[in-house]
């Protein structure tokens, strides 16, 4: 139930980190198009399957474009949409599973077209729309119904994996630090090239792991999210694979590559180089002669 | 003697040995003086080497199949004299290079055996090339062409523009005349081909595949992604090199589940969206589609069928994606299927399948297969002018707008206009939003299937329909059904004629007339009989006639077998 329609019948568990990530994006994309003068409707928010991508129904105040598909197409479907109308602003959101396991075999691609959308991926390390299975991000040796005995395989190092595959622009943000993680998802929509916010965002129900993300002084349990120093240059990849390496979960923008240039743009200038011909002429370009 | 009427001519070899030009120069060399030619091609999916053949019909009346016997084998190894000889009718002629391989003694008297050695002789012209023309030359001879038929051919596509032009151009000549000699010395005759009859409408000579996306183009695709994959390869290809100007996007897609999440995300973005594949590849759209469907989303789907499952048969002929093609997701869904039967229907498949999503708004399947894709043809000029384009009702009210509310199409919002709305694949409301109400389910279900209402009233043959026996064949396999119901006119067999290509929803003026027949018989290259079955569904009496070789039908086979259901439903002997 949400307050636009009571028909509806999802609703997120209190305390879920999407919940930040939803007032995240609905200031970002409010304040983005009234700034720049983008009509509201050319926003389309493209949505994973999973309690996370539900965010597309539950977003509050102007209602952008909606696409809710099937698991792990997110990147195939903007692909289309961007592709087939340049002008659209497109977002993507899902979860971690979403994403990188099922999906994962469309970032590449996505990265090296340097597709021009921006997802935000929700990582809660487990999948919670299935009630608490083993997701890529869920560490090693972590108990959940699908690994009772511990997880035994490594766990996906997500910053490592993006910048391995070649993605142009990529920022690591925190639920509980909404407007820090909005000033990032704007960084990513002006970015023109592929560009990912990752975030954390607990599961309250099967991975809270509020504490070890933000620290418990009084249960003596250190943060393991820190500021990535201002000093950082986004644009050195070698300087961001470091961090990506380091121990901790950095927060901030990682890498943004220079002088990107986007597929529509690329795809754009080469289609105005070819002749076209029209179908009358293709046709009797068959004829016997 | 009378002048024969047609030739078939089979090349058979090697992979790269040069025999899919071999047969698609003589087809081109021949619509050209006005004669009807139909090649076909199989090869294995390597690129060099394994058994490949290719033929040529070349005939004074349109080609309706490929023709179930060989005048002439030209065998350029051993195995493939071995594999193809049986073909070759009595009084055919085989060639073969003597400097290959030799024909056992105890097989010449059976045939018209000429030892060319086409190898050598084409190296004589200086140019190796010549082979193809020494081979030729020859073949034209046997059915006492005039010189100039092929003369006229070689100077015509050998002049390019290129500095050797000239010497190439006097090379295959030579060949020609070599060819045109030997055959000459060796006294064997196919007896002359009756003159050409040239037709008195305009005609082009195309492939399946480039004929259907010419249809494509012509109703409006503009947006386009694909997958490299026998035999719907060519279709992609074809697309990158003619899908252009502002608005059209084409692509290359990483798979075949990109490719199809890809069209429906065009698709909601207001594209006439499509893409191409074959087996393999629409089995990995399942999901992909009946998102589609659930979404209310247009994009077009072609599927050109190969044989078997899983990597199967890759360059062979088949019928068996029908139930897919209706059946490809899981849930309550029923795709819309055309089916063309001819080159020419491929163009115009791809016109209506693009209209049909339009109107109904969501996904529609074309069924091509490997015998349409490649063959070459000559077929009547296609005119755009006789399907007209069919837009997308589009929504340009305000915001606030319930998209899936009624029970039937509704006008479409677009990303970048009024009416906002979550596309979604799980059942939803009127607005969108994900449910799991009892009575949205119906609502939703019914309206899915209502649509397809709007894709009835499609237009059908029916030929002798007095009869209590009618035939009923569908896609690729409508020539060969075509020819064998002629010779069963001639022959005097009581057997009607029903055909569309519009295969599902199936007209159901169409099925009330199928249901007052005692017998339908339905020609189909599955084992599974796929049709027959569905039109059993709607309770008509159908029975299939199937073959599953991965080759297409033989006339004289289909002839034989309807003969014989129609001497059993009416207890005696028919025909002549
Ligand atoms: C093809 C397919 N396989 C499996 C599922 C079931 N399923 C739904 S959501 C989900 C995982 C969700 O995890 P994640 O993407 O991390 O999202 P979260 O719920 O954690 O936000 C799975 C496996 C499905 N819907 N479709
Ligand atoms: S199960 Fe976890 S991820 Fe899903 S809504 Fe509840 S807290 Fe959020
Ligand atoms: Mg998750």
């Amino acid at each position: 139930m949400t307050k636009r329609n009571p028909e509806y019948d999802f609703k997120w568990c209190p305390g879920c980190g999407d919940f930040g990530v939803k007032r995240a994006i609905e200031l970002t994309i409010a304040a983005r198009t009234t700034e720049m003068d983008i009509a509201f409707e050319n926003n389309v928010i493209v949505a994973g399957i999973g309690c996370s991508g539900n965010l597309v129904h539950l977003t509050d105040g102007p209602q952008p474009f909606g696409f809710h598909g099937i698991h792990g197409r997110t990147l195939p479907v903007a692909f289309g949409i961007k592709s087939g109308n340049p002008e659209l602003e497109v977002m993507i959101v899902a979860g971690d599973g979403d994403f990188l396991s099922i999906g994962a075999e469309h970032i590449g691609p996505a990265a090296q077209r340097n597709l021009n959308v921006t997802c935000v991926i929700m990582d809660n390390g487990v999948y919670g729309l299935t009630k608490g299975q083993s997701s890529p991000t869920t560490q090693f040796g972590v108990v959940t119904s699908t690994t009772p005995g511990g997880k035994i395989e490594g766990e996906v190092k997500p910053f490592q994996y993006y910048l391995s595959l070649g993605a142009s622009f990529v920022a690591s943000a925190f639920s509980s630090k909404p407007r820090e993680m909005a000033q990032m998802i704007r960084q990513g929509m002006d970015y023109r090239g592929f560009s990912i916010v990752h975030v954390q965002s607990p599961c309250t129900t099967y991975n809270d792991n509020y504490d070890v993300l933000r620290g418990n002084a009084k249960k003596g349990i250190d943060p393991l999210t820190y500021d990535i120093p201002e000093s950082h240059d986004p644009t050195d990849y070698r300087e961001a694979l470091r961090i990506a390496q380091d121990p901790g979960i950095p927060l901030g923008v990682l890498y943004a590559a220079d002088n990107s240039e986007p597929l529509d743009e690329r795809y754009s200038s080469l289609n105005s180089r070819l002749r076209s011909r029209d179908v009358d002429e293709m046709i009797a370009s068959f004829a016997i002669q | 003697m009378a002048a024969t009427r047609d030739f078939v001519i089979r090349f058979a070899g090697e992979g790269g040995q040069g025999m899919v030009t071999a047969s698609e120069a003589l087809a081109a060399a021949a619509a050209q003086v006005g004669y009807h030619v139909m090649t076909f091609v199989t090869f294995p999916s390597q690129i060099m080497g394994g058994p490949t053949w290719s033929q040529c019909r070349v005939s004074v009346t349109p080609a309706l199949s490929n023709g179930d016997t060989l005048d002439v084998l030209v065998a350029f190894n051993e195995e493939a004299y071995e594999v193809h000889k049986g073909e070759l009718r009595d009084g055919g002629i085989l060639v073969y290079d003597s400097a290959v391989f030799e024909v056992p003694d105890e097989d010449r008297s059976a045939m018209n055996v000429v030892a060319l050695p086409y190898e050598e002789l084409g190296k004589s012209t200086g140019n190796p090339r010549a082979a193809n023309m020494v081979i030729l030359g020859a073949v034209a001879q046997f059915v006492e062409w005039p010189e100039q038929y092929l003369e006229d051919f070689n100077v015509q596509r050998f002049t390019r523009g290129r500095p050797n032009d000239a010497e190439i151009v006097a090379a295959n000549s030579m060949g020609l005349g070599l060819g045109r000699n030997a055959a000459r010395e060796s006294g064997f005759s196919l007896g002359e081909l009756a003159a050409p009859d040239p037709p008195d409408y305009e005609q082009i000579i195309i492939k399946g595949n480039e004929s259907f996306g010419l249809g494509a183009l012509a109703g409006g695709v503009n947006f386009f992604v694909g997958y490299p994959i026998s035999p719907a390869t060519s279709i992609l290809v074809f697309m990158e090199q003619n899908l252009r100007g502002e608005g059209t996007f084409v692509y290359q897609a990483s798979s075949e589940i990109e490719s199809i999440s890809t069209i429906v995300g065009a698709g909601f973005a207001g594209k006439k969206a499509m893409t191409s594949t074959a087996g393999p590849g629409f089995s990995l759209m399942s999901e992909g589609l009946g998102m589609a469907w659930m979404m209310e989303i247009p994009c077009v789907i072609v599927d050109v069928q190969r044989g078997g499952p899983a990597t199967g048969l890759p360059t062979k002929s088949e019928q068996s994606d029908l139930y897919m093609a209706m059946h490809p997701a899981h849930g309550d869904s029923q795709l819309p299927v055309i089916a063309p039967g001819t080159i020419e229907e491929c163009f115009y498949a791809a016109m209506h399948a693009l209209n049909w999503a339009e109107r109904y708004q969501g996904p529609v399947i074309v069924l091509s297969d490997h015998m349409l894709s490649e063959r070459v043809q000559n077929i009547r000029k296609p005119d755009p002018a006789l399907v007209e384009v069919e837009a997308r009702q589009i929504y340009t009210g305000t915001n606030g707008y319930k998209r899936y509310e009624g029970d039937s199409v509704s006008p479409m919002p677009l990303p970048g206009g009024p009416g906002a709305y979550v596309a979604n694949a799980s059942e939803h409301d009127d607005i969108g939003d994900t449910t799991h109400l009892p009575e949205r389910h119906v609502l939703g279900t019914e309206r899915r299937f209502g649509k397809l209402k709007l894709l009835e009233d499609t237009p059908y043959e029916a030929r002798n329909t007095d009869n209590d026996v009618v035939i009923l064949p569908w896609g690729g396999q409508k020539g060969p059904a075509h020819e064998a119901y002629e010779r069963m006119m001639e022959n005097g067999v009581p057997v009607g004629w029903y055909y569309t290509m519009f295969i599902s929803p199936l007209n159901p003026k169409l099925l009330d007339e199928l249901r007052s027949k005692k017998l339908v018989l339905v020609p189909e290259l599955n084992y599974l009989g796929q049709l027959s079955s569905i039109l059993r569904q709607h309770g008509v009496n159908a029975k299939s006639l199937t073959q599953y070789t991965g080759l297409p039908f033989k006339v004289a086979d289909l002839v034989e077998k309807i003969t014989a259901e129609v001497e059993a439903e009416v207890g005696s002997k028919v025909g002549v």
